[in-house]
């Protein structure tokens, strides 16, 4: 079961092409007790652009974590000599407001719930796939530093205005249902990075499991069809193995 | 033997028979001498009374004839067979006359009856001399003389020849009677214990089929066999579900394994580096789709055990099934299939939103997939109703249902209907759907009965769910 947590290979993937590109720079800091399992992922990172620290017990981790600056700390929550989610209240304590996201293997359906409480940003359950990993890991070191405040969301000439619920493109008004309007605007706030369909299913529906089915696929074509059916130019680009980025290509 | 013997005592008949005997045998030994000691006192009562007679006729004699006369009927009465004892004895304690050799010393010191019984030598008419117990009254007289008018007893080892004697036979009975217990009950009971052992260590050894024997008095013995046996009923089901599922596990995992294997070779094999690109894009998605297999089947796991304390709070399963057909909607509308749906307002359940979320999302998903292979309608319903007995919510299609003989079947994990896996799918889909209204204590039915208006036709799939209490 332990190689179902380890990185497909990136040389021919295109989540790793889309990740190059977008992120030239970004340190994080994994703190897990499996070494195999973190070098895997160190060299998974390394190969997406982003330079990976490694801590393997929880009382290390949290010293990496409090005395250097990461963009993104991601977390196994049974960790030895210090627990993960202690780790996490920790960090909080001492101030350290890098965001988090937790990995964790225990049997419980409410791990995401107690994880979250304890101060992590995000959560994901093993086994689960590398592209979901680096797809998370993005958008959260991508988070730090850019305001929520962003009242219009702009990707090319499509525009999204987040207060009057007004979506154009090239000036010429396109017309969502609730939830499209939802899917477009979480596209367009991580616009150039990777989002899974779990992370659609998460933050646009607000039920947290894989989607198992191609649930997703068919509303996110159906606000494709929306916002290119009259342009030349795509915007809403499938990437295949991991999920679908907005984006202007020109 | 010492061992043997210890090895014996480990057996609770043979420590309840030892503690029976000795129990046995202090009541016996009491008893005994209890018994012996109140008849010599009454033999000893008894004799006195005898004696009372013949001390007042000699007395009567001697105030008549005075001593002499009083000897000669003591002379003739000493002739008769079974005679009392007679000793006249002069000042200094010399027999004078009577038909004893010699008496324990001090017995004529005292007037009237003697206290004890005494030991006295009668005279030998063959053989040595042996030593008899008596009873006597001693009477004092002028110039001195003393008579002494007795009984004899017998011999001084009867007593405790007769207490010896009781207290064997007792004893005896005691062993005896022990050995019956043990053999009767203990050793019955033993056996009964012994091949029950003995079963046990056949199933210990991995035969799940064996049971303990059952008698048919319906004893201890018989009832706790019993309930042995229905444990071990329950253990070989769970036992034979677990085995089915791990049989499945590797059968439904060495295709897709085989399969990725496979597109490593080839995309190995591949020189040219577009079609290269797009074998390894398809291990990718042969990777996810396994991911997603062990993600469903560990989901289940853990709903299954329990383990969850999922959080359970009041959700709004109307909410639920609203957002469910709304994110389903286009999927359905894709296959070809219309959802209509009718939702009974602010239906509320205790539960977990994720897990009835994903159950419902289940149900749509089989409905989609199979619902437009039947001769009907193509058509998935969602219908949710309430009444204070339950709230049921059923996700109904018109495809070509589910055989009764296979409804219980297809919820265990990896069983699929169609043999041939032509759709995509885990078959873990109402596995999960059940683990979950298991651990809201609700539960799955599956009929081909329509909500709606009863009639029969493809597949309804019902979650029936415990009323809010008030």
């Amino acid at each position: 079961m332990d190689t179902l947590n380890r990185p497909e290979p990136l040389e021919s993937g295109s989540a790793k092409e889309a990740a190059d590109a977008i992120v030239p720079h970004m340190k994080i800091l994994v703190i897990e007790d499996d070494l195999e399992a973190a070098a895997y992922m160190t060299k998974a990172f390394r190969e997406a652009g982003i330079v990976a620290d490694h801590a393997s017990d929880g009382e290390s981790g949290l010293f990496m974590g409090t005395e250097n600056s990461y963009d993104v700390m991601v977390i196994d929550r049974m960790l030895p000599r210090r627990d993960g989610l202690s780790v996490i209240s920790e960090l909080r304590k001492r101030g350290v407001e890098t965001p988090v996201l937790i990995l964790s293997a225990l049997g419980q359906v409410d791990d995401r719930v107690t994880g979250l409480r304890a101060g992590g940003d995000d959560y994901l359950p093993k086994p689960y796939a590398f592209s979901e990993l680096l797809a998370r890991v993005e958008v959260l070191g991508r988070r730090k530093g850019k305001p929520e405040q962003d009242m219009v969301y702009r990707v090319g000439d499509l525009e999204l205005d987040r207060l009057s619920h007004e979506v154009k493109r090239a000036g010429k008004e396109i017309l969502l249902q609730p939830r499209e309007f939802r899917l477009l605007e979480y596209l367009m706030k991580n616009a150039g990075q990777v989002v899974t369909r779990t992370m659609l299913l998460e933050h646009v529906w607000d039920y947290h499991f894989d989607p198992q089915t191609n649930v997703i696929d068919v509303h996110v074509s159906r606000l494709r069809s929306k916002i290119e059916k009259d342009f030349e130019r795509p915007l809403l680009k499938t990437i295949r193995g991991a999920g679908y980025m907005i984006k202007d290509e020109a | 033997m010492l061992t043997r013997l210890r090895l014996m005592f480990r057996s609770t008949a043979v420590r309840l028979s030892a503690l029976y005997i000795l129990l046995f045998a202090i009541c016996a030994a009491f008893l005994v001498f209890y018994v012996t000691a109140m008849s010599e006192r009454i033999l000893v009562q008894q004799t006195r009374e005898n004696l009372v007679e013949e001390v007042g006729d000699m007395q009567r004699a001697y105030e008549r004839g005075g001593i002499n006369a009083m000897l000669r009927i003591m002379e003739r009465r000493a002739r008769q067979p079974g005679a009392n004892l007679y000793v006249v004895t002069g000042p200094t304690g010399e027999i004078l006359a009577g038909n004893v050799a010699s008496v324990q010393p001090g017995v004529l010191d005292d007037e009237g009856w003697t206290r004890f019984p005494f030991t006295y030598e009668p005279y030998a008419e063959s053989g040595p001399a042996r030593r008899h117990m008596a009873i006597a009254n001693v009477l004092f007289m002028e110039n001195g003389l003393r008579v002494m008018i007795g009984r004899d007893l017998g011999e001084p080892g009867r007593f405790r020849g007769i207490v010896r004697r009781a207290l064997m036979v007792a004893l005896t009975i005691m062993g005896v009677g022990a050995l019956f217990i043990w053999f009767g009950i203990g050793r019955n009971a033993l056996k009964r214990i012994d091949r029950m052992s003995a079963a046990s260590q056949k199933i210990m050894a991995g035969d799940l089929s064996q049971r303990l024997p059952v008698g048919r008095s319906g004893d201890e013995f018989d009832r706790l066999s019993e309930s042995l046996n229905a444990m071990l009923g329950r253990i070989e089901k769970l036992n034979e579900g677990l085995r089915q599922v791990s049989d499945n596990i590797a059968h439904d995992l060495k295709t897709p394994l085989t399969r990725l294997r496979n597109k490593a070779a080839d995309a190995l094999a591949d020189e040219a580096p577009e079609s290269r690109r797009a074998a390894l894009e398809g291990i990718i998605g042969e990777s996810d789709q396994l991911i997603r297999t062990f993600n469903a089947l560990l989901m289940i796991s853990r709903v299954e055990a329990g383990s969850v304390a999922a959080e359970m709070s009041e959700v709004d399963l109307s909410a639920i099934s609203a957002d469910s057909c709304e994110l389903y909607e286009p999927v359905a509308e894709e296959a070809g299939l219309s959802l209509t749906t009718s939702i009974a307002a602010g239906v509320k359940v205790k539960g977990n939103r994720e897990l009835i979320g994903q159950a419902i999302f289940n149900l749509l998903d089989n409905a989609i997939k199979y619902g437009g292979e039947g001769a009907g309608k193509p058509e998935v319903r969602l219908v949710l109703s309430a009444d204070d007995g339950a709230v049921r919510l059923s996700v109904c299609d018109n495809g070509l249902g589910i055989p009764e003989d296979m409804r219980d079947e297809v919820t265990k994990r990896f069983v699929r209907l169609d043999a041939s896996r032509s759709k995509p799918g885990t078959g873990l889909g109402l596995s999960l759907v059940e683990a979950v209204m298991d651990l809201h204590g609700g539960s799955l039915s599956l009929s081909a009965t329509h909500p709606d208006d009863g009639t029969a036709q493809g597949l309804t799939a019902t979650m029936v769910f415990p009323a809010l209490k008030p």
